[in-house]
């Protein structure tokens, strides 16, 4: 489903260019929960927003769905963004001011939905994330894990192929991070959702049945998860997580 | 995305920010305001001058020092006066004249009792009425009679009679006028103008009382007789330029005037009275909406800039937006309309604004200030153009940035 061959990202600051990324091939298929990992700098934040269509590569093929997305104009990848993509952000990026089902609802009233259709839609997908009753609640009424279930939610609004999301738990404490990947998890196992997601964290990370690592622009690992951690477990003690890293 | 989403859109969003949306609409409410109130006043104006001149008589014209286009008393001969001698050449020698009337006008202070009003007195002959299309509505006007006894007569306009006597009859009363005794002896028909310079604001006297009980050496230049003012009315509208013409040759020679010296007096028929007074209340309209116009270009500038401010404070907002979806036209619509939403409800306050002050100024009787429909269709118009052209820009920057950039706008 998802195709990136020799993806390529340069970046020009002042006179020197950056390569954010530096050749990236990778292949996703319908059905994956995938973790991508790496230290700050390492390109994964870069090639989400490529993947997620808010970002154009420099050089190489983007296969989505075959269509071939490097190819697409703006409104193009508007489309693709709207009907194919949800994406979910670290900081959530609500609307302030506006109501849990009024931000759900903007995707959809971007994609033409209306009327009842698109109330009954924005609902649904509020139920899936577990906020049936905070609807009329806005952001600042709600708790940092409610956000972004809402952000959440949103994604899902248009049932999209795939489902994004650069660093989730970044702005949450472990606690409500945790529940967030069970909340993935969730989607994944019962509806049998794509779900990619960015982190630093590697026991965030081995949450998934597949962990890729980037270093330098480059993908540097790429590992199945035989048995990914169940949502709620605790963290192992920091020395553990480290050798764990490094035999891996 | 349709129309009225895109209005809703709008609407939360100037809700959001109360306080900037009122003040940055208060830029447009006081420039279309001023617009429509001084354009009102303006076409007031024009009416009211139009309406005068036109009752005042067809086939009138006026002969009076000066020259008109010039101003009164600037000529190149230096005596700006007329006198009553002029009068007795016009009378004696023009043809085609229906009536010939002199006149010599200026302000007094009229008192009945302990009302006080400051009015145009003017000091005439008979044939004054009939000339300049006045009538005695009750009693009689002036006669031939009041002039040779040097009558202390007046008769009055039906706004001056309203103003000293309410609802009494004036005939028969005792007025003061400059401090000297007046009987009434008559009250005009109203000629239906009103405001600046109104034609039933007036106290018409005998022409030698005025001369030697009233005005004394005010009317008088070496020892002669001055006139303000001498109304002629031509026989029929064919002839008066014939008249004036006439009126132009003799006066000349009464004013022993070369032929190569500029007139010092003018002969106006009411025609070229009306369009040069025309040009100058257009003129001054028009100013008045020059000036108007800048504050409400000032105004737009004002939502422009506050629409630049909102488009870099929203940033993140339009990432999100197109991050889940937008296109950039849609993008550029919001914008777009926010700007004509904030734009064409201050010119609709704006309008209301003006009409407001339109009917205060007319309220105190000063000016008949008239908001047409073509100074509100016309202010309209600029609001809408301002709305668009001042949302135009900040529509276009809001639509073109990237998604991504736009959502790492810190």
């Amino acid at each position: 489903m998802i195709n990136i061959e020799h993806l390529t990202k340069i970046y020009h600051l002042g006179d020197e260019d950056v390569h954010a990324l530096d050749g990236v091939s990778l292949k996703i298929s319908k059905g994956e929960m995938v973790a991508i990992m790496g230290p700050s700098g390492s390109g994964k934040s870069t090639l989400m927003a490529i993947l997620g269509c808010l970002d154009v590569p420099t050089s190489g093929s983007y296969r989505l769905d075959d269509v071939n997305v490097e190819n697409l104009n703006d409104n193009q990848l508007a489309d693709i963004r709207s009907h194919k993509i949800g994406f979910v952000f670290q900081q959530f990026n609500l609307l302030a001011r506006t109501s849990a089902l009024d931000n759900v609802m903007l995707p959809l009233t971007y994609a033409g939905v209306r009327g009842r259709d698109r109330r009954q839609r924005a609902e649904d997908a509020l139920e899936k994330v577990g906020l049936s009753d905070r609807m009329k609640h806005r952001p600042n009424e709600l708790s940092g894990g409610q956000q972004q279930r809402v952000a959440i939610a949103r994604a899902l609004a248009n049932t999209p192929a795939i489902l994004l999301a650069d660093e989730p738990t970044g702005a949450l404490d472990s606690k409500t991070g945790a529940e967030i990947i069970g909340l993935f998890q969730k989607l994944h196992r019962d509806l049998g959702q794509t779900v990619i997601y960015v982190t630093h964290d590697p026991f965030i990370a081995r949450h998934t049945e597949r962990v890729i690592r980037l270093a330098d622009g480059l993908i540097v690992g790429d590992e199945k998860i035989e048995h990914p951690i169940a949502a709620g477990t605790p963290r192992p003690s920091e020395m553990a997580l480290a050798e764990d890293t490094h035999h891996s | 995305m349709n129309f009225s989403e895109n209005f809703r859109i709008a609407l939360r969003a100037l809700a959001a920010n109360k306080l900037r949306s009122a003040l940055t609409m208060l830029g447009i409410i006081i420039g279309v305001g001023a617009v429509v109130a001084l354009m009102a006043i303006g076409n007031g104006a024009t009416a009211s001058i139009t309406e005068q001149v036109q009752g005042i008589g067809s086939n009138l014209i006026s002969v009076f020092p000066g020259q008109f286009q010039r101003g009164p008393g600037n000529t190149a001969a230096g005596s700006a006066f007329l006198y009553y001698a002029d009068y007795e050449a016009l009378a004696k020698n023009l043809n085609n004249v229906a009536g010939i009337a002199p006149s010599f006008q200026s302000n007094a202070t009229v008192t009945y009792g302990k009302k006080v009003v400051n009015v145009s007195v003017t000091a005439t002959t008979p044939d004054y009425g009939p000339v300049r299309a006045y009538e005695a509505e009750y009693g009689r006007f002036l006669t031939e009679n009041d002039r040779a006894s040097k009558a202390r007569v007046a008769v009055i306009g039906s706004q001056t009679a309203q103003d000293l006597f309410g609802g009494l009859n004036p005939i028969g009363r005792e007025i003061k006028i400059n401090s000297v005794n007046f009987e009434i002896v008559g009250v005009l028909k109203s000629k239906g103008s009103s405001g600046f310079g109104n034609a039933d604001e007036i106290v018409l006297v005998p022409l030698e009382t005025g001369y030697e009980k009233l005005f004394g050496a005010l009317a008088t230049n070496n020892g002669k007789r001055r006139v303000t003012d001498i109304s002629l009315s031509a026989a029929s509208p064919e002839v008066v330029n014939d008249v004036i013409v006439q009126t132009q040759r003799l006066l000349r020679r009464e004013h022993h005037l070369k032929l190569t010296d500029d007139l010092d007096f003018s002969a106006l028929s009411q025609t070229a009275l009306l369009s040069s007074l025309t040009v100058i209340t257009t003129t001054l309209t028009a100013f008045l909406g020059f000036i108007a116009a800048i504050s409400l270009l000032v105004g737009g500038i004002g939502v422009m800039n506050i629409m630049l401010v909102s488009v870099t404070e929203r940033t993140r907002e339009i990432g999100l937006r197109k991050a889940v979806g937008a296109k950039r036209f849609t993008i550029m619509m919001q914008f777009l309309i926010e700007t004509l939403t904030l734009t064409l409800l201050g010119g609709m306050v704006g309008i209301g604004l003006g009409w407001s002050v339109a009917a205060l100024v007319r309220a105190t009787n000063i000016v008949q200030a008239q908001v047409t429909g073509e100074s509100v269709a016309l202010a309209f118009f600029v609001t809408l153009l301002v709305g668009v052209f001042a949302g135009l820009y900040p529509a276009f920057r809001a639509s073109q940035l990237r998604p991504i950039e736009a959502l790492r706008y810190e």
